[in-house]
C-alpha cells in the first residue's frame, strides 16, 4: 500500500494552475524523486503536502488518512517531515539546540518550565546521534549562522530525520552546492535509503538517478511521467518538454 | 433626545474623523510602502499647530499661518527623513519605534524650549468665528464646518494623487512591491523622502485645524497618534481607504459613546451604575472597537493587496 | 565537551558579573547609610523595582520577539491592586500581592489572546493601544481618583512578617524579589517551553513544520510576562504611595522597552544594567538641564543607530576583545 496518495490536486494563482490535475503515491520506503523545470510548480505541490499551503481541491491521503485540511503541525506529529529549499534553521542556536528543538517537537507538549533542556539528556543524547548520522558531530557545538551552506543543509536534513518521520519531503537539498558538498549530500541520502521513506524535489539531474528508485516529471503543473530513471531516460515525452529543452 | 444636539454631535465626530484620517494619511502610507512605523507623527500634529500659530501671531492671519505653516511643517519632516529615519528602513520594527521615540522626546523638548511649557492659543479669525443656523433650534459653529469641508478635500486630494497620478502610481505599487519599481528606475529613495514629508505636512495641518479650537500644546501629538494606530489598525495598515473608513468610524463611535452611552447603558442597567461606568467605558470604547475588529478580522477591514 | 551549549544565551562570565552586581547591590544599603545619602536608597530601590518589570518585558521581547509597547499597564494593574484595595481599607500584602498577579495575568491573556493573532507591526501597535485603552479606563474611574490618582495611605501589610515601612527591609524584598524573578527567567528560557519561545522568535515558520502549536506557548509566555510586571507593579505602588494613570502612560512603556534593549535584549541581567544605565543618566542629566529629554532623545536615536546590543552587547564586544589580544 502506498504511503501518501495524492489524488487529483488543485491549486491555481490568479489563472495560473500551479498544480493540476496531479496525482501521485509514494510507496513504503521508496526514494520518489519529483524533477521538472523552473516554474514547474515543485515548491508549490510540496508546500500543499506538508501543509503549508492548501489545495484548491484534491485529495492527500497519508498512511491511510485523508490530511488534506491538516494544518501543518498536525501533518508532522503524524510523521510528515520537511526539509526547506531556503535554508530555514534556528540562525541564534547551536547546531546541537537546533537538532534537540526537532527531537522535543515529538516528545509530547513543551509546557515543562523547569528543567534545563541542556541537561535533559532524552534531547541532547539523540541530538547528537542524529548530528552524527549526517556527518556534523564535529560542529555540535557551533552556532547555526557560524556553519557553510552545506552544512546548513545537512543540519536540515538531521531535524528533519529527529522528529522520527515516516515520509521525508526533501525541497532541493543540493540547492546552491558545490560539486563536493553535492556529492556529499548524496552519499547521506544513500545511507537513509530504504529504511526512509523519501519524496525528493531536486534540479541535481546527476543526484536524481544516482538516488531515485522512481521519478515523476512535472511540467507546467501537471505531471506528465512516473517511471524508473531508466525508463524515464528514455522516455520521448520528457526529454521534449524537459531534457530536450535543456540540451537545447 | 434634541435634535439639535445629535446634529451638532454628529458634526464633532464627523470633524473628529477627518481631522484623524489627516493625521493617518501620512502615517499608513508610510508604513505601506517603506514598512516603517513611525511614533514621532504625532508630532508633526503637533509641530504643525506650533508653525501656524506662530506664523498667525506675527502676520496676525490665520490663512496665512496655515499656508506658511504647510511648507514649514514639510520642511521639518524633509528634514527628519534626512537625518534619522533614512537609516532606519533597513531595520527591525523595534528600531523604529526606539528611534522615534527618541524624536518624539526631541521635538517635545525643542517646542519646549523655542515656545515655552504653556500652551498657544490662536485666535480664529472673524470670518470664521461665526455660526450656521440651518433651522429653527440648531446651531452650528462654521470654523466645524470649515473643518470638515477642508479635510474632505484634501481627503479627495489625496485621493486623487494616489489614484490618478503617476507618482500615486508608483506609491501603489511601492506599497505592494518594492523591488518592481526599483526595477522600474524610479529613484526609491527621493520616493519615500517625499512621502514622508508629505506625509508629515498633511498631519501638520491637522494640528493647524485643531489648535483654534484647542490651543497647540506639547502632548497634543501623543495623544492622538494611539488614536491614529487604533484607526489604520481597524482600517488595515498601509491601506488609504482603510485609514478613511476607519477614521470616520472612530470618530463618530468616540464621540457619539461619550454622550449617549449612559442613556445607552441605562436601558440595561440602574442610573447610578450607568453613570459611573459610562464615562469608563466611553473611553475605551474605541479600543474595545479594534479588539472586536481584530478578533474577526485580524488584518483590518480593507487590508492592502499582499506584498 | 562540556553539556552546556556554547550559546549567546549562557555565557558563564555573564552569570558571573551579573551575581558580582547583585552582590553589589546587597551592600547598597549599608553604604548609603555611612554616606548619609538616603536620596540614593530611594533611587536604587526604584531602580530595582523596575528592573523587575524590564525583565518581565525583556521575556518577551528579548527571548520572545514579541515587543509588547504597553507594559507600563501590567505595572499600573499591580498598583491599583493594591491602592484600590487600600481605598477600601484592606491592607492584607497577601490578598494585595494576589490581586496584582491574578489581573495582570487576566488582562494579559485577554488582550494576548487578541494581539498574538498578529504579528510585527500589528503586535506593537495594538499592544499600544491596550495599554492606552487601560489609562483612559483608570482616568474616567473618578472613584479611584481620576486622573489626579490614589493616594496610598498605608502600604502593605504583612504582619510580623515584613515591616513594609523599613525603607532597608523594602529595598531587600525588593533586592530578593529581582533575584528570584531573574532565576525564574534564567529556567524558564532555558526549559523547554523556553526553548519554544526562542525558536519562535528565530523561526516560526520552521516551529510550525517541526510540529510546534507556537500561538499557545507565546501566549502562556505574555501571561508570565504580565504577571511578573503585575507583582511589580504592587511593589511599586508601595513605594510610591500614590498612583496614578500616568504611570501606564505609553511613553512609560516606550522607556520601559528603552531600558531592555540599553540593557541588552535576552540576556538575564541585561534589563538590571539598562535599568540602572537609564536611571542614572536620567539623574545626571536632570542636574545640568530642565531640557535634559531632548540630551536623552538624541542618546537614544544615537544608541539605536550606532549601538548594537545594548550594553550587554559593548560589554560582550569589549570582552572578547580582550580575549582576542590574550
Amino acid at each position: 500500500m502506498a504511503l501518501m496518495e495524492v489524488r487529483d490536486l488543485n491549486k491555481s494563482f490568479g489563472g495560473v494552475h500551479a498544480t493540476s490535475h496531479v496525482s501521485l503515491d509514494v510507496a513504503e520506503g521508496e526514494l520518489h524523486a519529483i524533477i521538472g523545470p523552473n516554474g514547474a510548480g515543485k515548491t508549490t505541490l510540496i508546500s500543499q503536502l506538508s501543509g503549508e499551503m492548501l489545495p484548491d481541491s484534491g485529495e492527500i491521503l497519508f498512511a491511510g488518512r485523508n490530511i488534506t485540511n491538516h494544518p501543518m503541525h498536525a501533518r508532522s506529529h503524524m510523521g510528515l517531515a520537511r526539509s526547506f529549499q531556503i535554508t530555514s534553521v534556528f540562525q541564534d542556536m547551536t547546531m546541537l539546540e537546533n537538532v534537540a528543538l526537532a527531537i522535543q517537537a515529538h516528545q509530547g507538549h513543551s509546557f515543562r518550565f523547569w528543567k534545563p533542556t541542556a541537561k535533559d539528556s532524552s534531547l541532547f543524547e539523540p541530538a547528537m546521534e542524529y548530528l552524527a548520522q549526517v556527518g556534523l558531530k564535529d560542529k555540535a557545538n557551533s552556532l547555526a549562522n557560524a556553519v557553510s551552506h552545506g552544512e546548513h543543509r545537512q543540519l536540515e536534513i538531521a531535524m528533519a530525520l529527529a522528529t522520527d518521520p515516516k515520509l521525508l519531503l526533501l525541497d532541493e537539498p543540493m540547492a546552491g552546492m558545490g560539486q563536493e558538498e553535492s556529492s556529499r549530500m548524496v552519499e547521506i541520502l544513500n545511507k537513509f535509503k530504504g529504511s526512509k521513506t523519501m519524496l525528493l524535489i531536486e534540479h541535481d539531474m546527476d543526484a536524481v538517478f544516482a538516488l531515485a528508485d522512481r521519478i515523476s516529471v512535472l511540467v507546467y503543473g501537471a505531471i506528465i511521467a512516473t517511471d524508473t530513471p531508466d525508463a524515464i531516460r528514455s522516455n520521448e515525452e520528457v526529454k521534449r518538454a524537459y531534457l530536450g529543452e535543456e540540451a537545447a | 433626545m434634541d435634535a439639535s444636539l445629535v446634529i451638532t454631535q454628529l458634526l464633532n465626530g464627523m470633524q473628529l474623523g477627518v481631522l484623524l484620517f489627516l493625521v493617518c494619511a501620512g502615517l499608513t502610507l508610510v508604513f505601506g510602502i517603506m514598512d516603517f512605523i513611525n511614533l514621532a507623527h504625532g508630532s508633526f500634529y503637533m509641530i504643525g499647530a506650533y508653525m501656524c500659530g506662530t506664523v498667525t501671531m506675527i502676520t496676525d492671519s490665520f490663512l496665512i499661518g496655515v499656508l506658511l505653516g504647510i511648507p514649514l511643517t514639510l520642511a521639518v519632516g524633509y528634514l527628519t527623513e534626512l537625518t534619522v529615519v533614512r537609516r532606519l528602513y533597513q531595520r527591525d520594527h523595534l528600531d523604529h519605534v526606539l528611534a522615534t521615540f527618541g524624536l518624539i522626546l526631541i521635538f517635545d523638548t525643542g517646542v519646549h524650549l523655542i515656545w515655552g511649557a504653556g500652551g498657544m492659543a490662536i485666535p480664529l479669525p472673524q470670518w470664521l468665528d461665526s455660526q450656521i443656523r440651518p433651522a429653527e433650534d440648531i446651531v452650528i459653529p462654521t470654523y466645524r464646518v470649515a473643518i470638515i469641508v477642508v479635510g474632505l478635500a484634501v481627503a479627495g486630494g489625496l485621493y486623487y494623487v494616489v489614484t490618478k497620478t503617476r507618482v500615486g502610481m508608483l506609491i501603489r505599487a511601492g506599497a505592494s512591491n518594492r523591488t518592481m519599481v526599483e526595477a522600474l528606475g524610479v529613484d526609491i529613495k527621493k520616493l519615500f523622502t517625499l512621502v514622508f514629508a508629505a506625509g508629515a505636512a498633511i498631519a501638520g495641518v491637522a494640528g493647524m485645524m485643531i489648535s483654534p479650537i484647542t490651543e497647540a500644546s506639547i502632548g497634543m501629538g501623543n495623544e492622538i497618534i494611539i488614536v491614529a494606530f487604533v484607526v489604520i489598525i481597524i482600517g488595515g495598515i498601509g491601506s488609504i481607504k482603510g485609514a478613511f473608513v476607519g477614521a470616520l468610524i472612530v470618530g463618530l463611535i468616540d464621540t457619539l459613546g461619550r454622550s449617549y452611552l449612559d442613556q445607552f447603558l441605562k436601558l440595561f442597567m440602574g442610573a447610578e451604575n450607568a453613570e459611573t461606568a459610562a464615562p469608563a467605558i466611553s473611553a475605551m470604547l474605541v479600543y474595545i472597537l479594534m479588539a472586536i475588529v481584530l478578533a474577526v478580522r485580524p488584518q483590518g477591514l480593507f487590508p492592502p493587496k499582499v506584498r | 565537551m562540556s553539556s552546556r551549549p556554547n550559546s549567546i544565551f549562557s555565557a558563564p562570565r555573564w552569570l558571573i558579573i551579573g551575581v558580582v552586581v547583585m552582590v553589589l547591590l546587597a551592600f547598597a544599603p549599608p553604604i548609603i547609610e555611612a554616606l548619609d545619602q538616603a536620596f540614593w536608597l530611594d533611587v536604587f530601590t526604584r531602580m530595582l523595582i523596575l528592573s523587575i518589570a524590564a525583565a518581565s518585558l525583556n521575556l518577551i521581547l528579548g527571548f520572545g520577539g514579541m515587543v509588547s509597547f504597553g507594559h507600563a499597564a501590567f505595572l499600573g494593574i499591580g498598583a491599583y491592586a493594591v491602592g484600590i484595595p487600600a481605598y477600601y481599607d484592606e491592607y492584607s500584602g497577601f490578598l494585595h500581592i494576589l490581586l496584582a498577579v491574578a489581573c495582570a495575568a487576566l488582562y494579559a491573556l485577554i488582550t494576548g489572546a487578541i494581539s498574538l493573532r498578529t504579528k510585527g507591526v500589528h503586535f506593537i501597535m495594538i499592544t499600544m493601544a491596550f495599554g492606552q485603552m487601560m489609562f483612559y479606563g483608570f482616568v474616567s474611574l473618578e472613584e479611584y481618583g481620576g486622573d489626579d490618582g490614589l493616594i496610598i495611605y498605608e502600604r502593605s501589610n504583612f504582619g510580623d512578617l515584613i515591616d513594609m515601612y523599613d525603607d532597608t527591609t523594602f529595598y531587600y524584598v525588593c533586592l530578593v524579589s529581582l533575584a528570584v524573578v531573574l532565576f525564574i527567567v534564567h529556567r524558564l528560557v532555558n526549559s523547554r517551553f523556553g526553548m519554544v519561545v526562542k525558536g519562535s522568535k528565530s523561526n516560526e515558520r520552521r516551529m510550525g513544520a517541526l510540529g510546534f502549536p507556537t500561538y499557545r506557548y507565546r501566549l502562556t509566555a505574555y501571561v508570565i510576562s504580565g504577571a511578573i510586571c503585575g507583582y511589580a507593579g504592587a511593589l511599586l505602588g508601595n513605594f510610591t504611595e500614590f498612583i496614578s494613570p500616568e504611570m501606564m502612560d505609553w511613553t512609560r512603556s516606550g522607556e520601559l522597552i528603552f531600558m531592555v534593549v540599553l540593557g541588552g535584549t535576552a540576556t538575564i541581567f541585561g534589563p538590571v544594567y539598562g535599568v540602572l544605565a537609564f536611571l542614572v543618566i536620567e539623574e545626571i542629566l536632570s542636574a545640568i538641564t530642565t531640557y535634559w529629554h531632548l540630551i536623552f532623545g538624541l542618546l537614544l536615536v544615537l544608541v539605536v543607530l550606532f549601538v548594537q546590543g545594548g550594553i550587554a552587547g559593548l560589554l560582550r564586544r569589549w570582552f572578547s576583545k580582550k580575549k582576542e589580544a590574550v
